[in-house]
C-alpha cells in the first residue's frame, strides 16, 4: 500500500503556529514525535523507514470554531460525475461553494477553499488545508450521478474500532479517528437543516467510508447533492441558495457543541 | 475563368462547407461510439478469457439471497431470493454468488454493479478475510458518487454475508491492484466488514481503521498480481 508517510502534529496546545505540517508522499520518511523545547506545536521530526506516520495528540486547549474549510470535489482532468446534458460535477460544485462561502462568512466564519479554479489537489492536500488550522471544520461537496433529484445527503465516516494504544499516536492515514463523534454531530445538524429544505432527503447523516474524510483531522462531513442527471441544469441552480443556507445554519448550530476530542492521556475534552 | 464558372465554384465550395458542418457532429458521434465499442470489446475479451465459476450438475439448487437496488431508487438495497446451484466449497460458492450479482437482476434499473464488470479472482484467507479482484470496469463504468459507490460495495458485502458465512471481511482489488477509491469517493484501501457476528455492526459500515493491510492480505494481493500477469 502506498501510504502517506509524512504526518503532522495535532497541536492543540496554546500556540500561535497551530498545525503546519503538510502531508507528503514520501516513501521512505516517517514522522516520529519527540519532546521539544518549543512544545507540542513544534514536534521534532526524524526520518526512519517503513513505519506508519504518526502524530502526537496533546491535551486540548480552549479553541472555538472559527474556520470552515470548503472542498469543491474533483477538478482539473477529474470531471467527477457527468450528466447527459453536459453537466459536470467539477464545475457545478464551484458554483455551490461560492454561495456557501458567502453564507458562512455572513455568519462570521473564516472560509478557506481547497481549490478556487479548475485544478485538482490530491486528497491529502485537501485534508491538509483543514489539518493546518485550529478550530476548523471540513466540508467536502459533491454532486451525485444517482439519487432522487432535488435531495441532499450528508455522509460521515464510520466509528473507528476501539484502540488499545496508550501512546497517543495516531497514524496520519487515520487522522479522522478522534473526530468521528464530532463529525457525526456536525453531520446530523447539517442534515437536519437540509431535510427541512429538500423533501425526500434523510433526516440524519449517513455513514460511509468516504476517502476524503479519512485523512482529515477535524470534524468533517461530505455533502452530496442529487444529481447531475437532472434534465435541466436550472434544477440544480435552484438548489444552491437552500444548500448554502442549510450548511451555514447547521455549522452555526454545531458551534456550541464544538468540543475538542478526548485525547489519550487526558481525562476529558475541553469546551471552547 | 468566366464569371459564371466562378459563381459555380463559389456555390460548390459553400455547399461543401455546409455539408461538412452538418456531417461533423454525426462523425463525432460515430467516433465516440466506435471508441466505446472498442473498450467494451476489450472488456468482453478479458471476460471471455476468464474461466467461469464452475457449476457442476451435482451442486444442489438452493435459495440464495441477492441484494440489489430498491425500485424506489432511494439508495437502499432489497433482498431478492433466487434459486441457484451452489457449491459447498466457500470459494466456489462465493464466485457463483458474485457472478450472479454481477449478471444483475431482471430489472436493469435495480443493478448495483456495472454490466461489463467481471470477477477476476476470489480467495478466502484462513482468518476469514476474502480478497475479491474485479476487472477495471467496476471502477470505470460505475456511476460516480458516494451513494452509487457505497451501494455497489454494500450489495457485495451483504450478498456475501447472506450466502457465504465463512467470509468475515472483504478486501476489494481492481485488476489485481489495491486502489485508493472505487470511483473517486469510496475508500478501498481498507477491508470491509462482512459478517455482523464479528463486528456487531452492519456490514460495509465499519471499514474505517478495521485493519491496515495485513501480511496475509498482502500475500494474497501478490498472488492475485501474479495470476493477473500470467
Amino acid at each position: 500500500m502506498l501510504a502517506v508517510l509524512l504526518g503532522l502534529a495535532l497541536s492543540l496546545a496554546n500556540s500561535s503556529s497551530g498545525l503546519r505540517a503538510k502531508p507528503q508522499t514520501a516513501s521512505n520518511t516517517q514522522v516520529t514525535p519527540q519532546s521539544s523545547p518549543a512544545g507540542p506545536s513544534n514536534p521534532a521530526r526524524t526520518a526512519s523507514v517503513n513505519q506508519p506516520a504518526v502524530f502526537p495528540l496533546q491535551a486540548a486547549p480552549r479553541a472555538g470554531l472559527k474556520i470552515v474549510v470548503l472542498d469543491p470535489a474533483h477538478g482539473g482532468t477529474d470531471l467527477g460525475a457527468r450528466g447527459t446534458e453536459g453537466i459536470r460535477e467539477s464545475e457545478v460544485v464551484l458554483q455551490f461553494t461560492a454561495q456557501i462561502k458567502r453564507a458562512l462568512e455572513e455568519q462570521g466564519f473564516q472560509v478557506i477553499l481547497t481549490r478556487e479554479g479548475n485544478d485538482n489537489p490530491s486528497f491529502d492536500d485537501r485534508s491538509a488545508r483543514a489539518n493546518a488550522q485550529r478550530g476548523a471544520v471540513f466540508i467536502t461537496l459533491h454532486i451525485a450521478s444517482t439519487g432522487l433529484s432535488g435531495t441532499v445527503r450528508t455522509y460521515v465516516m464510520p466509528d473507528p474500532p476501539p484502540s488499545n494504544d496508550t501512546t497517543g499516536l495516531i497514524p496520519w492515514d487515520r487522522a479522522q479517528a478522534p473526530f468521528v463523534g464530532l463529525s457525526h454531530k456536525l453531520g446530523d445538524m447539517v442534515q437536519a437543516e437540509l431535510a427541512q429544505r429538500f423533501k425526500g432527503s434523510p433526516d440524519t447523516a449517513l455513514v460511509a467510508p468516504v476517502r476524503q474524510l479519512r485523512t482529515t483531522a477535524a470534524p468533517a462531513i461530505a455533502v452530496e447533492i442529487s444529481s447531475v442527471s437532472v434534465e435541466d441544469r436550472a434544477e440544480l441552480d435552484r438548489m444552491i441558495p437552500g444548500v448554502a443556507e442549510a450548511i451555514a445554519h447547521g455549522v452555526v448550530a454545531f458551534r456550541p457543541s464544538y468540543v475538542l476530542p478526548v485525547m489519550p492521556g487526558t481525562s476529558s475534552g475541553v469546551q471552547p | 475563368m468566366s464569371p459564371r464558372a466562378k459563381v459555380w465554384l463559389a456555390g460548390g465550395l459553400l455547399a461543401a462547407v455546409i455539408a461538412a458542418a452538418l456531417y461533423f457532429p454525426a462523425l463525432r458521434r460515430q467516433v465516440n461510439r466506435a471508441k466505446q465499442l472498442t473498450e467494451q470489446t476489450a472488456e468482453q475479451a478479458r471476460r471471455e478469457l476468464l474461466p467461469p465459476a464452475p457449476v457442476t450438475s451435482g451442486d444442489p439448487k438452493v435459495k440464495a439471497k441477492m441484494f440489489w437496488g430498491s425500485p424506489a431508487e432511494d439508495g437502499s438495497l432489497v433482498p431478492v431470493t433466487v434459486e441457484l446451484p451452489l457449491s459447498s466449497d466457500p470459494v466456489l460458492r462465493a464466485k457463483q454468488i458474485l457472478n450472479t450479482l454481477l449478471a444483475g437482476p431482471v430489472d436493469a434499473e435495480a443493478r448495483t454493479l456495472p454490466p461489463d464488470a467481471a470477477l477476476l479472482a476470489f480467495y478466502i484467507l484462513p482468518d476469514g478475510t476474502a480478497v475479491a479482484d474485479f476487472s477495471e470496469a467496476l471502477a470505470t463504468s460505475i456511476p460516480s458518487g458516494i451513494q452509487s459507490e457505497e451501494l455497489a460495495v454494500d450489495s457485495i458485502t451483504r450478498t456475501l454475508e447472506a450466502n457465504v458465512p465463512q467470509v468475515q471481511r472483504l478486501k476489494i482489488l481492481i485488476h489485481g491492484q489495491e486502489v485508493d477509491t472505487l470511483a473517486g469517493h469510496l475508500d478501498l484501501t481498507q477491508t470491509f466488514q462482512v459478517s455482523m457476528k464479528e463486528a456487531g455492526s452492519p456490514p460495509a459500515r465499519a471499514p474505517f481503521g478495521v485493519s491496515a493491510i495485513t501480511a496475509p492480505i498482502e500475500r494474497a494481493i501478490e498472488k492475485v498480481k501474479r495470476a493477473t500477469k500470467h
